[in-house]
């Protein structure tokens, strides 16, 4: 389990990796972004994004998903108040694989919530070509770690 | 028409309201955010947020649903005036995001957009940038997200 002491400044979470299918566009697409470029692949062609490509809302949920499964399921995670920015910064296209990893800027505990802090990450996505589709930086709050918990090995880096 | 020209700088526009129920917000955090306060009403009260509450995504998905909802009617209309609608392209991203207040089970959210600025650039003649801020807010008034996005706009 990773707490808030365990994530100390320069410390790389390597994100969960994750191949989107046109399927899977489309259907987010439907849902929340219904523009020519997310649904069909010619219209997709004929825009500046060069092919079906997923909402930069479906690539930034993908995101959370890749951080859970990495490293955010296995830590005392009590969500974030938000993003101070995120830049998208290449298509995410039909048959891509993303990778990523979250890089730890600083962390302090919060005065006004004893037993919490508050840890800001940069996060970074990848593509197969290794290049940074989707980035940004943003502050998770963790719970401190318990009097009683023990340390295990791989909670410190 | 260029977006400036149909929505002026600093004019608020609603673009529709949407209920965050139970079911939807388990569903999409379920496959986004399975973390235990978006997928479980019973783990959730051991967390801080209190309750079952909507993944921040979704709430921001929710934003780009109702501006899509709006901008197609908008679109519509432009057309029946005769007016040729902007044309809107991708967004290089967005800043200053807040998660204001948990969004929970049986929230209603209205959603809306304000343009600050719009300008031309420099690096890709014949587009400009729309800067805009954004805001959603629950039925007690309350606002739950803020943020700022730009979107391209060809000539």
């Amino acid at each position: 389990m990773l707490y808030l002491e365990d994530f100390t400044p320069g410390r790389v979470l390597p994100l969960a990796s994750c191949t989107l299918d046109a399927a899977a566009i489309i259907e987010f697409a439907s849902e929340f972004d219904p523009q020519p470029m997310h649904l069909d692949e010619e219209a997709g062609k004929a825009s500046i994004l060069g092919g079906l490509a997923a909402s930069g809302w479906h690539t930034a949920s993908l995101f959370m998903r890749m951080m859970y499964d990495g490293w955010l399921a296995k830590s005392s995670s009590e969500g974030s108040p938000g993003i101070e920015f995120m830049e998208w910064k290449k298509p995410v296209l039909a048959g891509d694989t993303l990778s990523g990893r979250s890089t730890v800027i600083e962390a302090r505990p919060l005065r006004s919530r004893p037993g919490l802090g508050l840890v800001k990450f940069l996060h970074e996505v990848i593509n197969q070509n290794d290049e940074i589709v989707m980035r940004g930086e943003n502050p998770i709050m963790f719970r401190a770690r318990p009097a009683d918990e023990t340390v295990t090995a791989g909670d410190r880096a | 028409m260029k977006l400036a020209d149909v929505s002026l700088p600093g004019q608020t526009v609603v673009t529709g309201s949407l209920l965050f129920t139970a079911e939807d917000i388990i569903a999409f955090a379920k496959k986004y955010d399975p973390q235990p306060f978006h997928t479980d009403p019973e783990a959730a009260k051991n967390f801080v947020f209190g309750g079952l509450c909507a993944s921040g995504w979704h709430t921001c998905a929710g934003w780009m649903k109702m501006f899509i909802a709006y901008w197609a009617k908008e679109h519509a209309r432009l057309l029946a005036e005769g007016i040729e609608p902007p044309k809107l392209g991708p967004s290089p991203g967005f800043k200053k995001l807040q998660w204001l207040k948990p969004v929970y089970a049986g929230d209603t959210i209205t959603y809306s957009v304000t343009l600050i600025e719009s300008r031309p650039l420099m690096s890709r003649p014949g587009t400009s940038i729309n800067l805009t801020a954004n805001q959603g807010v629950n039925q007690k008034g309350e606002t739950v997200l803020r943020f700022e996005s730009t979107v391209l706009e060809f000539d």
